[in-house]
């Protein structure tokens, strides 16, 4: 099918929840293209439709994902900038054995800080990498953790309202 | 007041939690079908032309291309009120119609064969302004509507309300002892803007039958209003999660209209998801409104006349227009009792994006607009807000012209406590300190407050149908067409219907919004969610468990009245040790169908008093929300942290920051809008949140089974006018401009000069 010879092609390897791929380089049918974003290659290719696009332009923060520990813009990298990263999405938080719920996860649903829900993903996980940090933030941190993040339906304050209650109930 | 339920008004996690904090739900954008193509439209960089010549040729070339549409070969479908915007046009009305549409193997593909097709354009002269547009020699944007005045299509009936004449205006404002008069407009068109852009997946059965796949907000609209627009095919209409709508994702039409065409051509299912820059460019905006006219009162608060005419611009085509009209013609009298109108609208297009369904639905255009009118003759009158408001929000027994036309007699509430109540919590007595001073003054800093209120008839508007159906298993499914798209109706539902049967929450389910397999429902618009829908399904699950009891009573020997049903077991009253359980009543091989209707019901207005206290500097112009306080009385909570999450959207879906600084920026040289990216638009940050706080009165309201009233939509409506109130107080200069950039503050201080903006 394809003409480029199999030495042209390179690899990338990361991982997402735990799980290693390893992804060829190339503009073939389940390849990864140099144009391709995290983003896409999350959701076109590896089928984890968990996160978000809202605007695909790095505005809206529903595409977050937690890289090494921080949370990126998952619409803003190149999948070919990941080469060895270890990657967290929202479709990795629940324990897949347990069942059990990030604390997180919990919050939200016990203070339904959501409405229509799609910012919701990239909002845990921007919440989560703060946590992990900062198992004590205060309002005003939250806030500002957050601050990339829209929501049209104005969740914020009970967003709010499930951080403070996760990281109180982390204690 | 409230009674105690075991499941109403109690705090339930809501029923499709799980799956949204999981990343399981699913949207638009996260479905696929087999054999799908993807679907991107080719859209003209000027206002006003003629396609004089287009060539496809090399786009189709290009492998991987399915099909390329023009206005040549698409399917003679028409949408609009009434119909007149079929699916491509010879002629293009604004920076971003389509002028062609591309079905291809990838997203990619199909975007790239965009930059292949080749159009000659014949520019054309464009008209922007509302009242410019109506003049003799303006360009004309349709053949069907010279003058560019939208006429026809009954929305609501032949007698659609679009005037209110009443009475006698000049006795009216002979009465009066202050009119204010002027002209003022609510024309920044603001956008809506779901996070989640618009998308739809079409798929043809067979030549008749078309399967429609879409993340919107009122499923059956893809079926009993496309149907008439399409040539009545047999359209089965499938609702994903919908992530937002406020209104715009009410339905979908041209997206669906470009994805049914290539689908047709193609004879595989299509996907049209626009971009965030087609969302903001060439979906949905509010209403542009002007209001020029005449308020008469007198000094009591009693309004004696209303008289002007509210210029409405609905951009390149009207979907809904009218029946936006209509809403707003009936919600300015719920608000304004007074005997004398002579109210007249004009509905005009102009050369941008069209305006389509907003929250609010005509009736927050219109007062936003007549807000500095009203409060300019309040302000003459010395009278106070909160009291100008109680004696004149509609009453029981009092009446008003709804959308349909008819005289309505309101049997819902008296809401002068909810204005008492919310006036107590926000403190404005001590606040107010009279018109147009400020509430205090710290240096350059200035604080103001304003206040407003808003209403709607609309929360018992058109039919729903509801099948409950009981399975011996002791579950019970809710047969509805009820997508979710942030209000949590579908748990509300539950909730509505585990009241009834004494059902635990877990063990009730609502069948996916397809209209193959529920009935009839109009959709979640005008808060008609809690007393539409919420009665049709209580109605059936009542229904069912009659039928259920029918089929007990001989087992437990006794009369279907004298039993009663928990946590799946039937029991005669008072009785629960000797009870028996569902499947015992109907064997395992049977279930229970109820069924429920609601009729349409426009006498029960709902209601909303915002108040607002801003801080203004006055050296850089910069306008501060410091704390909302919303106050109402839905009769009965059915879910509370659903009910605060709809009151807190007043800051979201172009509510109250349309006061502020939302705004679509149009260059009126070019016709582009230029801020239609989420950096250049502005939107309201965690950072920048104001203390809010929510007032619910719970007063009993005897229209629904469970004593409730909806009133989500109307949350961001009273906002604008509340804000240039504040403004206008805490400057000591009135300002009646939306928004209040910070250039326009300064303008009004004197420290700026230079010409007004449009």
């Amino acid at each position: 099918m394809s003409s480029m010879k199999e030495e042209e092609r390179e690899k990338i390897a990361f991982t997402v929840n735990g799980v290693s791929y390893e992804l060829e380089i190339g503009d073939q049918f389940n390849q990864v293209a140099p144009s391709h974003t995290l983003a896409h290659t999350l959701r076109e290719t590896l089928g984890l439709t968990g996160t978000k696009v809202g605007c695909d332009q790095g505005a809206c923060g529903s595409c977050t994902v937690i890289m090494d520990g921080d949370p990126v813009l998952s619409c803003m990298m190149l999948t070919v900038e990941c080469h060895g990263r270890r990657i967290t999405t929202i479709d990795g938080l629940q324990d897949r054995r347990t069942g059990e719920l990030d604390p997180i996860q919990q919050a939200f649903i016990d203070n339904t800080a959501f409405q229509c829900g799609f910012c919701t993903p990239g909002m845990i996980m921007a919440a989560k990498s703060l946590l992990d940090k900062n198992p004590t933030p205060d309002e005003q941190d939250v806030k500002e953790a957050l601050a990339g993040h829209y929501c049209r339906c104005i969740s914020h304050y009970h967003v709010v309202d499930a951080v403070l209650e996760a990281a109180k109930k982390g204690r | 007041m409230s009674e105690d339920y075991r499941f109403i008004g109690k705090r339930t996690p809501r029923k499709d939690a799980l799956e949204i904090v999981t990343g399981k739900a699913t949207y638009i954008g996260d479905i696929k079908k087999s054999g799908l193509l993807y679907g991107k439209v080719l859209r003209s960089p000027y206002p006003h032309a003629r396609i004089k010549n287009i060539d496809t040729a090399k786009a189709e070339a290009l492998p991987g291309v399915a099909a390329v549409l023009t206005y040549k070969n698409v399917p003679d479908w028409r949408t609009g009120m009434p119909r007149h915007v079929p699916v491509l046009d010879r002629k293009v009305r604004f920076v971003g119609d389509a002028a062609a549409i591309v079905a291809a193997e990838t997203a990619e593909i199909a975007t790239e064969a965009l930059d292949l097709i080749d159009v000659g354009y014949e520019q054309l002269p464009p008209v922007y302004d509302v009242e410019e547009a109506m003049e003799p020699d303006a360009p004309q944007l349709h053949d069907d509507f010279p003058g560019n005045l939208v006429r026809g299509f009954p929305a609501f009936g032949p007698k659609t309300l679009s005037e209110v004449v009443v009475g006698d205006v000049e006795k009216g404002f002979d009465e009066a002892d202050v009119i204010a008069e002027g002209t003022y407009g609510y024309e920044n068109i603001p956008n809506p803007l779901p996070i989640e852009p618009p998308g739809v997946i079409a798929r043809w059965e067979d030549e008749h039958r078309l399967t429609v796949w879409s993340g919107t907000q009122s499923a059956s609209w893809h079926r009993f209003i496309m149907q008439s627009k399409m040539g009545f095919p047999d359209i089965r209409a499938i609702d994903t999660q919908c992530g937002g709508s406020f209104g715009s994702k009410n339905y979908a039409p041209l997206p669906l209209f470009y994805a049914a065409a290539l689908a047709k051509v193609t004879g595989r299912p299509v996907k049209v998801c626009f971009t965030k820059e087609e969302h903001f460019g060439a979906f949905v905006l509010r209403l542009g409104s002007r209001f020029r006219g005449k308020i008469g009162i007198k000094k009591d608060g009693t309004v004696t006349a209303v008289s002007g005419v509210w210029f409405v611009d609905t951009g390149a085509f009207s979907d809904m227009a009218q029946a936006q009209v209509a809403v707003g013609c009936g919600e300015a009298q719920l608000m304004l009792r007074c005997p004398n109108w002579d109210f007249r609208t004009r509905l005009v297009c102009t050369n941008r994006s069209a305006s389509g369904v907003v929250r609010g639905f005509g009736g927050q255009e219109l007062e936003s607009a007549l807000s500095p009118i009203l409060t300019m003759a309040m302000e003459k009158a010395s009278l106070d807000p909160v009291q100008f408001f109680k004696k004149n929000y509609v009453k029981p027994g009092e009446g008003y012209i709804w959308r349909d036309g008819n005289y309505w007699v309101s049997r819902g509430r008296d809401y002068s406590e909810a204005m008492d109540s919310g006036a107590r919590a926000f403190g404005w007595e001590e606040k107010w300190k009279g018109w147009l001073k400020p509430t205090a003054i710290n240096g350059a800093r200035r604080t103001g407050v304003g206040v407003n209120v808003h209403g709607n008839a609309d929360v018992g508007e058109d039919k729903s149908e509801a099948y409950v159906r009981l399975n011996p298993d002791a579950t019970a499914t809710i047969h509805v067409s009820i997508s979710e798209s942030g209000m949590g109706q579908r748990s509300s539902l539950c909730k509505m219907a585990a009241e009834v049967l004494q059902l635990p929450l877990a063990r009730i389910n609502v069948t996916p919004a397809d209209t193959m397999v529920n009935p009839f429902d109009f959709g979640l618009v005008g808060s008609r969610g809690t007393y539409a829908v919420g009665s049709a399904v209580i109605k059936a699950a009542e229904d069912a468990r009659q039928k259920l009891f029918e089929l007990a009573a001989p087992k437990l020997e006794a009369a279907p009245e004298d039993l009663e049903t928990r946590d799946g077991s039937i029991h005669v009253k008072g009785r629960p040790e000797a009870g028996i359980s569902w499947s015992k009543a109907t064997g395992i091989m049977q279930t229970c169908m109820g069924f429920g209707r609601f009729e349409p019901d426009y006498s029960v207005p709902n209601f909303l008093i915002q108040f607002v206290e801003v801080e203004v500097d006055t050296e850089t112009g910069r306008v501060d929300l410091r704390r909302v306080l919303s106050a109402t009385d839905v009769g009965q909570i059915i879910d509370p942290l659903s009910l605060e999450g709809q009151l807190h959207g007043a800051l979201g879906s172009a509510g109250i920051d349309t006061a502020l600084f939302e705004e679509s920026i149009l260059d009126r040289t070019t016709g582009h809008m230029l801020n239609i990216n989420m950096i250049d638009y502005k939107w309201r940050t965690f950072l920048d949140l104001p203390q809010f706080e929510n007032v619910i009165l719970e007063t009993p309201l005897p229209t629904h089974r469970f004593k409730a009233i909806g009133v989500g939509e109307i949350a961001t409506s009273p906002g604008p006018g509340a804000i240039l109130m504040a403004v206008s107080n805490a400057l000591g200069e009135r300002v009646s401009e939306y928004p209040l950039t910070p250039d326009r503050i300064l303008r009004a201080l004197g420290k700026m000069g230079g010409r007004k903006r449009g």
